[in-house]
């Protein structure tokens, strides 16, 4: 698999092929999710209506945790065997990471306000995910910050690698430190402890989320292999224009 | 081992022979420490209570402040390729450079600290655990930073970015730096948050350098 995708020009045609199925797939789920989430599931008897926040809050969550891995397996994959995908993957992926890393923040915000009486609180696990939201700028800003587009992505590949750490100390947080912020209960020992009424409907969106995420990689990974496509044309322009044929061999014209 | 020592005693001449650097490291920390008493008044109740933090930060600060002088240097005189060629393990170059740099930033940081916390009205049980934490904390800084200093050369503006990329990675030290004072203060005892301190400064020890010797190897490549 690894090395069946490695091929640029066969991945744009299998994410081709995939890309308007995953679409609507995204589409539809996230709306399902959304109905079950705010009409079906029944407000909480201690948060009320509040607790919708919940069904976005969550999901997103467990993107953020889950891209930032996705991103550190994908650099550890193009360090180790230097895999032309593995980077443009982990490259796109970083900016969708951040982005779901703030809706958790923002939501888990907006929750808070009425339900702990505070918009933002030090405990531990909000801390260690305002530091995740951290890493990924970090790691935006260090892939973007050499003239040499290669060595941004090793270095970033590297950078990605030490911020694995920071993975269980989010996750384990409110276990170590049984701080402010709720401790698991979906994913734990001896089954969830949330209802099933409820659970339903924010499993519905964890997979819309894992959809989204996966239909928003495909469409940057394939921007970021166009443009690089683009660049090489146009680096290699003045010398096609030197050797002047009109045409490619396959009958496309040439950009002049 | 006469590499490592010769390598460390050709850090330690550079440090003290071009001008300076350690007095500019030492010099901002102290003026970064003393811009907080006149910026939210001098009450001695409350330097106290937030004394071992700004001071904590101040160190944090400092040492980001001084990373590019790691690799920087070496990597423009073409000192850096010759560590990288030579027989000498790149990791232990790694660890013998930011054993350096914490010998002229972190330790002298560790050594003037008691006077930053008289000025900060703290008693001497509190001064004393905060220099043992700096004493305990500041090489992972060095170690950590050296990732930073590492994966930034070359970059296009490496001091600005080697602080974003650093700064979240420091958090625990701070947390337990300052924490430390905090829970001797309260009578909790600092001695849990000192050994997690050292435990942070010597996991770094081992793993920092295999990161910062892979972000130097891929410079030259």
């Amino acid at each position: 698999m690894l090395n069946y995708l490695a091929n640029p020009a066969r991945f744009m045609r299998v994410s081709g092929a995939l890309l308007p199925p995953l679409t609507v797939a995204t589409v539809v789920v996230l709306a399902a999710g959304l109905y079950l989430a705010l009409f079906v599931a029944p407000p909480d008897y201690q948060q009320g209506e509040s607790v919708k926040i919940m069904f976005v809050h969550v999901p997103a969550a467990w993107m953020a945790l889950l891209v930032y891995l996705v991103i550190a397996v994908a650099s550890a994959v193009a360090l180790v065997w230097r895999h032309p995908l593995a980077e443009i993957a982990a490259q796109a992926a970083a900016p969708i990471g951040a982005a779901f890393t703030l809706v958790c923040l923002v939501t888990g915000s907006l929750w808070g306000r009425p339900m702990w009486g505070t918009w933002w609180a030090w405990d531990a696990r909000m801390t260690s995910v305002l530091v995740l939201f951290f890493l990924y700028l970090g790691y935006i800003a260090l892939v973007n910050a050499f003239d040499d587009m290669s060595r941004g992505s090793r270095a970033g590949s590297v950078l990605a690698l030490v911020g694995v750490v920071n993975l269980p100390i989010i996750k384990f947080s409110v276990d170590w430190w049984n701080t402010l912020h709720q401790s698991e209960s979906v994913f734990r020992m001896g089954g969830p402890t949330i209802d099933s009424s409820m659970l339903w409907p924010l499993l519905v969106m964890a997979v819309g989320y894992l959809l989204l995420f996966k239909t928003l990689l495909f469409i940057r990974m394939r921007t970021a292999l166009n443009e690089r496509k683009a660049r090489a044309l146009q680096l290699a322009a003045p010398q096609r224009r030197r050797a002047a044929p009109a045409a490619l061999p396959d009958g496309t014209p040439v950009l002049r | 081992m006469l590499q490592y020592l010769g390598l460390f005693r050709r850090e330690l001449l550079l440090a003290f022979r071009q001008g300076g650097e350690i007095g500019l490291a030492l010099g901002f920390f102290v003026l970064a420490v003393v811009l907080f008493p006149l910026g939210v008044g001098p009450e001695a109740e409350m330097l106290r209570r937030i004394g071992p933090g700004i001071i904590w930060v101040a160190a944090l600060l400092a040492a980001v402040l001084s990373l590019d002088r790691l690799f920087a240097g070496d990597h423009l005189d073409g000192g850096l390729d010759l560590l990288v060629l030579s027989a000498m393990p790149l990791e232990g170059a790694v660890i013998v450079k930011s054993a350096a740099h914490w010998v002229t930033t972190g330790l002298p940081l560790a050594v003037i600290s008691p006077f930053l916390g008289l000025l900060m009205d703290m008693d001497k049980p509190s001064i004393l655990i905060l220099m043992a934490g700096l004493v305990a904390g500041t090489p992972a800084l060095s170690l950590l930073g050296a990732i930073a200093a590492a994966l930034t050369l070359g970059s296009r503006r490496p001091g600005v970015l080697s602080s974003l990329i650093v700064l979240p990675l420091y958090l625990p030290v701070l947390i337990f730096g300052a924490g430390a004072v905090e829970a001797g203060a309260t009578g909790a005892g600092a001695r849990s948050h000192l050994l997690l301190l050292g435990a942070l400064s010597l996991a770094a020890l081992p793993l920092a350098p295999l990161a910062t010797a892979a972000a130097l190897r891929q410079t030259l490549d």
